[in-house]
C-alpha cells in the first residue's frame, strides 16, 4: 500500500478501527481499508467519501436529538400545564426533504461512477485469465492458456501500473453458491452454478493475501479459506513452469503410490502422468508446492498429511473427503508418496 | 364518547373451571385475546431464538472454539434467523395490531374475527412444525436434525442433492403454513382499517398506528405471496421433479434469490413500519405534544411502502448483476433514506418544545431514535454497491440489520409493551424494573452490536462456525459475546416484570398516561365489546378534545 496514503486514512479511521496501524502491519491481513489493487482502492476511496458524508449527518442529527432530549425533559419545576401544541410546518418539512434529496443525489452519482469504473473496464491483452471453480469447501484454479491446474492456493503476477498485467478471474461453481473474497485485492463476487461471473484485480505489491468463502455453502463453509500469492513476474513465470511439469516420477513405484492408486483416492484426485485422474477433489500433481492442505485449514506438514489421510473429519468435520480406513503404516506410506509430489 | 360499561354477570367470569377458561382461549375469536395469544407465543419464541443466538456467540467467543460442532452451529443460525423473523417479529407485531387497531378506531372487533383466529393458529402451527424438525427432521431413525440451509436458504443448497432428509422440508412447510396465516392477517387489517372506523374518523383523522399498519398489511400481501409461491416451487423441485432452482438440470439459483429478496426486503419494512407506529403513538404522549407533521408522516410511510418494493436486489450486489442493474438498485436504496429521514425529523420536532417524561416506554423510544439513525447510516454505506462488495455478507451486515431489528424494532416493541401493558392487563408494571431492563438491555445491545461492525470491516464473513487466529477478530468477538449476557439479563427482568405485574401490579385505571387515543377511553382491560356505545370523533386526538374543551384539536386540523 502507499505508506503515506494509508497512514493518513488510518488516522482518519482511528475511531472505526480502534488505532492507526503502521504502514506495513495492517490491523488484520483481511482489512478492507488496506487496499493493494485498483478495484479495492476505488472502493476504499468511495467508502471514505460515504463515511465522511454519513458521519456528518450523524453528528448533526445526533446533536439535535441529544439537545432535544436534554433541553425539553420534564423538570420538577414544571407546572402541570400542557406545552404549546404545534401541528406541523410546511417550510420545515420542505427543508428536511430537499436537503436529504440533494445528499442522496451526490452519494448516488459518486457511487455510480465507481460501479462503472470497476465493472465496465476493457482489460488489456496482457491480462492473465484464471478460472476459479468453487467446490464444497475447496477452490480449483485453472490457467487455460498456461495449461496449469492447481487448488486452494492462487498464484498471480504483480501488476506494475506502467506495464499492467491484471488478473481476470472467471468464477464458476461445481455445486452450491460460494463467494470469492480477498478484501485487500477487491470486493467479493459470488460463484453460482449455471451463472458464470467474473472479477479482476491488479495487485501492486507482492505478498500473500488472505480471504475466505463469503457465501454460505454448507457444513464446512468456515474452513474454505483463500490464499492468493502475488509473485514478482520472474517468480510467477518460474511457478508456472514448475506447475506445467508432470508429476515427479520415482525410479520405482513406491508402496504409498500403490496404495494411493488402488484405493478410491484416484477417483477424486489427479496426479498428472499417473493413473490418478479424478476431478472431484484437488489436483495433487504438485501438492508439495503448496503451503497448506484442506483449503487452508492446516499447514502442509507430514503430520497433518497423515492425520488428514487417516481421518479428514479430524481437521474438517463434514468435509467431502471420506476416511479410507487405512492403517497407520498405510497412511504414512501414502503421505510419504504425496511428499514426493513436488 | 362514553366510558360507561355494561354490567357483566360476575358468576360468568370467575366461577368457571380452569379447563373451561383455557378452552375459551383456544376457541376465541376476540381480537384482544388473539392479540395476546400472538404476543405470548412470540415471547416464547423470543426466548428460544435468544438461546440459539447465545449458543452461537459462545462458540465464537474465541478462534477455533469447539463448544458446538459445525453442523449444530449451522442449524443454530438457520433456526435463529427463521425463528426471529417469522415466529417472533411478525407474530408480535400482528399481535399488537390485532389488539390495538379496533380499539384505536372505535370498533368492536376486527372485520373478520374467524379469519383472525384461523390466521393465528396457522402461524402457531408453522412455528411448531419448524421446531418439530429437531425431533423429526431425519425421519424415524436418528436423533433428528433442524434445517441448516440458512434463513434465506439459497438454491441449490436446498435441493435433494445437497440437503437430503427432511429438515429442509420442515423449513419449507413451516414458512408455507405461516405465510398463509400472515396473508390472512394482512387482509383482515386492511378490511378493518378501511371499513370499521367509528363515526367521524375519516382516514385523515385516524391515529398513525392504524395508518402505518394499513401500509404494513399491504406490504405483507405483496411480499409474502411471492415467498409462499417460491416455497411451493421448491417443494415441486424436491419431490415432483421440477427444475426451477435445480442448477444441475438448467435451473436458476439466481431466480430463488430474486424470489426470496422480493419478499425479504419489503419484510424489513413490514417489521419496521409497525415499530414506527409505536414510536408515533408513544413519543407524542410522553412529550405532551401532538405528532408533528401528521400528513407528512402518513405520506412518508406510503412512500417507504412503494420504494421498499423496488430495492430488493441490493441484497444481491455480489451475485454479478450488470452495472446498470447495480446502479438502479443503488438509486432506489438511497432514495428510501429520504422518507425515513423525514420520519426521524418529525419525531424530533414532536419532542421539540415538549415536556419529555422519561418513563420506560419513552426511554425505549428515545434509544430507538438514536439507534435507528445509526442503522440508517450504515444502510447507506451498504447501499453503495461497491462498498457493499466489501461489506456484504460480512459481520458488518449482521451488525447493521441487528441495529435495525433489535436497536429499532425490538426497542420500540419493549416501549410498546410497557405503554399498553396497563391497558391489556389492567395493572401497572414496575417502573424501577422497567428502567433496570432498559439500562441492562441498552448496555448489552451496544456491547454486542456496536463492536460487531469491526470484524466485518476486518474481513470476517457471516455464518462461519469458527475462525482463524491472527485475523484481528478475536477481541471484538469476545466483547460481542459479553454483551449477549447483558441483553439476556435485561430480557429476564422484562419477562419477570410482566409476570409479576400481571398479578401484583397496581390497578392502572382507564387512562394511566393521560393519553389521547380511543383505547384509553375504555376500561383496562377492555370488556369483550370494547365500547359500550360506539364513539364519535372530531379530531385525531378525541381524548384531548374531551380533556381540553376550551382548546380542541378539531379547530386546527
Amino acid at each position: 500500500m502507499g505508506g503515506v496514503r494509508y497512514f493518513r486514512c488510518g488516522a482518519v479511521f482511528a475511531a472505526v478501527t480502534a488505532s492507526a496501524a503502521p504502514a506495513h502491519s495492517p490491523l488484520s491481513p483481511t482489512n478492507i481499508f488496506a487496499p493493494v489493487s485498483t478495484p479495492a482502492q476505488s472502493i476504499f476511496d468511495l467508502s471514505l467519501f460515504v463515511l465522511t458524508v454519513t458521519a456528518s449527518i450523524f453528528l448533526v442529527v445526533f446533536s439535535l436529538l441529544a439537545y432535544a432530549v436534554v433541553k425539553f425533559r420534564r423538570r420538577s419545576s414544571d407546572d402541570r400545564r400542557e406545552p404549546a401544541q404545534v401541528y406541523g410546518s410546511t417550510q420545515v418539512e420542505l427543508a428536511w426533504t430537499v436537503i436529504p434529496v440533494l445528499i442522496v443525489v451526490v452519494l448516488f452519482l459518486a457511487t455510480a461512477r465507481v460501479i462503472a469504473s470497476i465493472q465496465n473496464v476493457e482489460q488489456p491483452a496482457t491480462a492473465l485469465n484464471v478460472t476459479v471453480i468453487g467446490h464444497q469447501y475447496w477452490w480449483e484454479y485453472r490457467y487455460p492458456s498456461q495449461k496449469v491446474v492447481t487448488a486452494n492456493e492462487l498464484h498471480i503476477p504483480v501488476s506494475d501500473p506502467a506495464h499492467p498485467i491484471p488478473t481476470v478471474l472467471t468464477l464458476l461453481s461445481a455445486d452450491t453458491d460460494h463467494s470469492f473474497w480477498v478484501p485487500r485485492l477487491g470486493g467479493k463476487t459470488d460463484l453460482i452454478p449455471n451463472h458464470p461471473n467474473s472479477m479482476w484485480m491488479d495487485p501492486h505489491e507482492t505478498g500473500l493475501y488472505l480471504g475466505q468463502c463469503a457465501q454460505y455453502c454448507g457444513t464446512q463453509h468456515a474452513k474454505m479459506l483463500l490464499r492468493v500469492y502475488v509473485d514478482s513476474r520472474e517468480d510467477f513465470n518460474r511457478w508456472i513452469q514448475e506447475q506445467q511439469q508432470p508429476a515427479h516420477s520415482a525410479e520405482q513405484v513406491s508402496e504409498g503410490q500403490r496404495i494411493f492408486e488402488q484405493t478410491a483416492c484416484v477417483s477424486c484426485h489427479t496426479v498428472a502422468g499417473t493413473p490418478a485422474n479424478g476431478t472431484n477433489g484437488p489436483d495433487l500433481t504438485h501438492l508439495m508446492s503448496r503451503q497448506t492442505i484442506a483449503a487452508g485449514a492446516a499447514s502442509n506438514t507430514l503430520e497433518n498429511l497423515m492425520a488428514w489421510i487417516s481421518n479428514p473429519a479430524v481437521i474438517k468435520p463434514g468435509c467431502k473427503m471420506p476416511s479410507m480406513g487405512l492403517s497407520a503404516p498405510q497412511a504414512a506410506a501414502v503421505a510419504a508418496y504425496l511428499e514426493t509430489l513436488r | 364518547m362514553t366510558t360507561e360499561s355494561i354490567a357483566w354477570p360476575r358468576s360468568a367470569v370467575e366461577s368457571r373451571p380452569l379447563v373451561q377458561r383455557l378452552h375459551e382461549w383456544v376457541i376465541t375469536v376476540d381480537h384482544k385475546r388473539l392479540g395476546i395469544l400472538y404476543i405470548v407465543y412470540a415471547l416464547l419464541f423470543l426466548m428460544i431464538g435468544g438461546v440459539e443466538a447465545t449458543i452461537m456467540r459462545i462458540q465464537l467467543i474465541r478462534p477455533h472454539n469447539d463448544f458446538v460442532s459445525p453442523q449444530v452451529f449451522n442449524r443454530m443460525f438457520t433456526m435463529h434467523g427463521t425463528t426471529m423473523i417469522f415466529f417472533v417479529a411478525m407474530p408480535v407485531l400482528f399481535g399488537f395490531a390485532n389488539y390495538l387497531i379496533p380499539l384505536m378506531i372505535g370498533a368492536r372487533d376486527m372485520a373478520f374475527p374467524r379469519l383472525n383466529a384461523f390466521s393465528f393458529w396457522m402461524t402457531a402451527f408453522g412455528g411448531l412444525l419448524l421446531y418439530f424438525s429437531f425431533v423429526g427432521g431425519d425421519g424415524l431413525y436418528g436423533a433428528g436434525s433442524a434445517p441448516d440451509v440458512g434463513w434465506f436458504a439459497y438454491a441449490p443448497l436446498t435441493s435433494q442433492t445437497f440437503s437430503p432428509g427432511h429438515s429442509t422440508d420442515f423449513w419449507i412447510l413451516s414458512l408455507l403454513v405461516s405465510g398463509f396465516g400472515s396473508i390472512g392477517t394482512a387482509i383482515n387489517i386492511i378490511a378493518t382499517v378501511l371499513c370499521m372506523r367509528c363515526r367521524g374518523m375519516t382516514l385523515g383523522k385516524m391515529p398513525l398506528l392504524p395508518w402505518l399498519n394499513l401500509v404494513m398489511a399491504g406490504l405483507v400481501i405483496m411480499a409474502v405471496s411471492p415467498l409462499t409461491a417460491a416455497q411451493l416451487m421448491l417443494l415441486v423441485d424436491r419431490y415432483l421433479g421440477g427444475h426451477f432452482f435445480d442448477t444441475q438440470a438448467g435451473g436458476s439459483a439466481v431466480i430463488w434469490m430474486h424470489f426470496f429478496w422480493v419478499f425479504g426486503h419489503p419484510e424489513v419494512y413490514v417489521l419496521v413500519i409497525p415499530a414506527f407506529a409505536f414510536a408515533s403513538e408513544i413519543i407524542p404522549v410522553f412529550s405532551r405534544k401532538a405528532i408533528f407533521g401528521y400528513p407528512v408522516m402518513v405520506a412518508a410511510t406510503i412512500c417507504i411502502g412503494f420504494i421498499g418494493m423496488s430495492v430488493w436486489a441490493h441484497h444481491m450486489f455480489t451475485v454479478g448483476m450488470s452495472s446498470a442493474a447495480n446502479t438502479f438498485f443503488v438509486l432506489s436504496t438511497m432514495a428510501i433514506a429520504v422518507p425515513t429521514g423525514i420520519k426521524i425529523f418529525n419525531w424530533l420536532a414532536t419532542m421539540w418544545g415538549g415536556q419529555i417524561d422519561f418513563k420506560a416506554p419513552m426511554l425505549f423510544c428515545v434509544a430507538f431514535l438514536f439507534q435507528f439513525l445509526i442503522a440508517g447510516l450504515t444502510g447507506i454505506m451498504l447501499g453503495s454497491a461497491p462498498f457493499n462488495w466489501q461489506l456484504g455478507n460480512s459481520y458488518f451486515v449482521i451488525a447493521h440489520f441487528h441495529y435495525v431489528i433489535v436497536g429499532g424494532i425490538l426497542f420500540t416493541l419493549f416501549g410498546a409493551f410497557y405503554y399498553w401493558f396497563p391497558k391489556m392487563s389492567g395493572r401497572m408494571y414496575s417502573e424501577p424494573l422497567g428502567k433496570l431492563h432498559f439500562w441492562l438491555f441498552l448496555v448489552g445491545f451496544h456491547l454486542t452490536f456496536d463492536f460487531m461492525h469491526i470484524p466485518g470491516i476486518l474481513g470476517m464473513p457471516r455464518r462461519i462456525y469458527t475462525y482463524e487466529p491472527g485475523r484481528g477478530w478475536d477481541v471484538w468477538n469476545l466483547i460481542v459475546t459479553v454483551g449477549v449476557f447483558f441483553q439476556a439479563a435485561g430480557v429476564l427482568v422484562f419477562v419477570g416484570n410482566l409476570i409479576w405485574s400481571s398479578f401484583r401490579g397496581e390497578l392502572a385505571g382507564n387512562d394511566p398516561w393521560d393519553a389521547w387515543t380511543l383505547e384509553w377511553s375504555t376500561p383496562s382491560p377492555p370488556p369483550p365489546y370494547n365500547f359500550a356505545a360506539i364513539p364519535e370523533v372530531k379530531s385525531r386526538r378525541p381524548l384531548w378534545d374531551l380533556k381540553h374543551p376550551e382548546d380542541p384539536d378539531w379547530q386546527y386540523e
